[in-house]
């Protein structure tokens, strides 16, 4: 943003801005970076919530490299991360192609896509999650008529975090907006030229979509990145973080280090909370410089 | 006619998507035997006394009681996401001010910020006031435009709203906040729609923060409250109350979804996010 196009509204002065902004500043200073400076000053305590927090430095994070369950919780949000973002943009950039041809009833169908991310994790959906993928539901017994023969989603260690995967997947519609409205965006014109210039449409999808998208791309790996990073809500209320810790994430880590009702350590919890902040931005950081972005423009 | 290929495609989609709400629906008034037994989501018959059974839970509330709280904490947390992300986005969008770039740096970072660092400490915030069990905790951010992404969308719909606006609405005597507004807001109107309808059925989902903030039951939000029927209830005919307790909890976001759909969607598409 250009300085020399600000000049402030007649009657206004160098504070009004400011002012209005207040809010933000306000909640930004109580609700972001006190709790930031809070929880890094509470993961260098032992503190069970009752009895005052005593200080033992670094303890925590020596522990923590120590901590099977910790690695374990690594390993599997790495992995749900993995297994999910890539396979959300993808599914999300697909339907958005076919939805950005300009045919009669695409708003009807952008609707239908849209409506399960609406539901987020909401109660109703688990509930509907867990019995699709029973023993004797419905997943299983689609399987069965297709001869396969049906799957012990929640009973095994493998499969239990594609329950989650699957539920995180069904909703990619917000993803897909994001997606379209950045298709729509593109100038029929340079698919136009090259048409012209005799390029086929595959041709055009990788020489003119994707340069074209890749702003959005790049927004909708970053959101989606953190969001799994610090996925909670689904494996809790679904697999409990079972079997075999196969889907216990470190947000269900923290959740139950702060949260549990007997031996609990929310020093220890917090600590964790603060490394998972760092590999967070660290991620994030790594994505801004391989992408070249040094500094996201307003 | 090669776009019958992508209406299959799309309708095979939709149908796959759609088939396992379809199916909740069904499955509330089916027994235990055709729920396990048949993948078709048509019941057998039609019983709607689950659904009055359903609506007295098996909680000492009624849902009504649930949504009343759910409402209690929904219509003040969006009203006040509106305004303060509205004037939040106008002094970012329309003014220029000491630390300007700064601020909109913080607003950024904030985006970017995992929430689960601050649950701890907040927790350990209002408990020490003693607000727990009540709704401020979760009502009283809303009012700093604590959603990014909110303030976000907004500032881009203002960039799209040309400054001779402004000027003309200074010259005729509007100050910012008129102008704001009248001039303005009727501009923005689809953002301000996607905004309220977001705040509604985040919080509508929310899940985590009243589980932690919330404890007396008669308090609770319909999150919790089925939460509590799912923990509490066996095999049975229960099973069934479940399954339509959840359809009933999904009705307002739906319905809320279907009334703003237009300038919802609209909304979302033109929000500046493809930047």
């Amino acid at each position: 943003m250009k300085k020399s196009s600000y000049s402030n509204p007649v009657g206004t002065g160098r504070y009004t801005g400011l002012l209005l902004i207040s809010p933000f500043i306000v909640g930004f200073l109580l609700f972001t970076a006190y709790p930031f400076v809070c929880s890094f000053v509470l993961g260098l305590t032992e503190y069970d919530n009752v009895r005052q927090p005593e200080f033992i430095g670094f303890d925590n994070y020596r522990r923590m490299m120590s901590d099977d369950t910790f690695r374990t919780s690594v390993g599997v949000t790495l992995k749900y991360a993995a297994l999910l973002v890539p396979a959300k943009l993808a599914v999300s950039l697909l339907v958005a192609l076919l939805l950005s041809a300009e045919i009669r009833g695409i708003g009807v169908f952008r609707t239908v896509f849209y409506i399960p991310s609406i539901l987020g994790a909401n109660l109703a959906v688990v509930i509907m999650w867990q019995y699709l993928f029973t023993s004797g539901g419905l997943v299983n017994q689609f399987l069965e008529l297709v001869g396969a023969s049906p799957v012990s989603w929640y009973g095994d260690p493998d499969r239990a975090i594609f329950v989650i995967v699957l539920l995180r997947l069904w909703e990619f519609g917000s993803t897909m907006v994001i997606f379209l409205t950045a298709l729509k965006a593109i100038p029929k014109e340079l698919y136009e030229a090259a048409r012209v210039d005799g390029c086929g449409r595959i041709r055009g999808f990788f020489s003119i979509t994707l340069p074209q998208l890749k702003n959005v791309i790049f927004v909708n790996l970053v959101l989606q990145t953190i969001a799994a990073l610090q996925e909670f809500n689904a494996p809790y209320m679904l697999t409990g973080g079972g079997p075999l810790k196969s889907t216990y994430t470190v947000g269900m880590l923290i959740y139950d280090e702060m949260f549990r009702y007997n031996d609990m350590n929310a020093g220890y919890a917090n600590a964790v909370s603060w490394v998972l902040f760092v590999f967070i931005a660290a991620v994030i950081g790594i994505m801004f410089a391989v992408t070249g972005r040094s500094r996201r423009e307003d | 006619m090669k776009r019958i290929p992508v209406y299959l495609l799309l309708t095979v989609i939709a149908a796959v998507m759609l088939y396992p709400l379809l199916w909740l629906i069904g499955a509330s008034f089916k027994t235990n035997d055709e729920i396990f037994g048949s993948v078709w989501f048509m019941p057998e018959s039609f019983d709607l006394s689950v659904y009055k059974g359903a609506w007295k839970t098996v909680t000492p509330y009624t849902m009504g009681h649930y949504f009343r709280n759910t409402f209690m904490i929904i219509i003040p947390k969006t009203i006040f996401a509106v305004i303060s992300s509205v004037l939040v986005a106008y002094g970012f969008a329309r003014f220029d001010f000491p630390f300007r770039r700064f601020f909109f740096a913080l607003l950024m970072a904030g985006l970017f910020m995992p929430s689960i660092v601050t649950v701890m400490p907040m927790y350990i915030l209002w408990s020490s006031l003693g607000l727990l069990d009540t709704y401020i905790p979760l009502v009283v951010p809303a009012m700093f435009a604590t959603e990014g992404m909110f303030v976000f969308i907004l500032i881009q719909f203002f960039k799209g709203v040309p400054r001779e606006f402004d000027e003309a609405a200074g010259i005729d005597g509007c100050g910012p906040l008129r102008t704001l507004f009248f001039v303005l807001l009727p501009c923005i109107r689809p953002a301000v729609v996607s905004i309220a309808v977001f705040t509604f059925l985040w919080t509508m989902n929310d899940f985590l923060n009243p589980l932690i903030m919330i404890h007396s039951v008669d308090k609770y939000p319909v999150s919790l409250a089925l939460r509590l029927s799912v923990d509490s209830t066996g095999q049975g005919y229960e099973q069934r109350k479940i399954i339509a307790m959840s359809v009933i909890g999904l009705i307002p976001s739906v319905a809320v979804f279907a009334l703003a759909q237009k300038k919802f969607v609209g909304g979302i598409t033109a929000g500046g996010l493809a930047g």
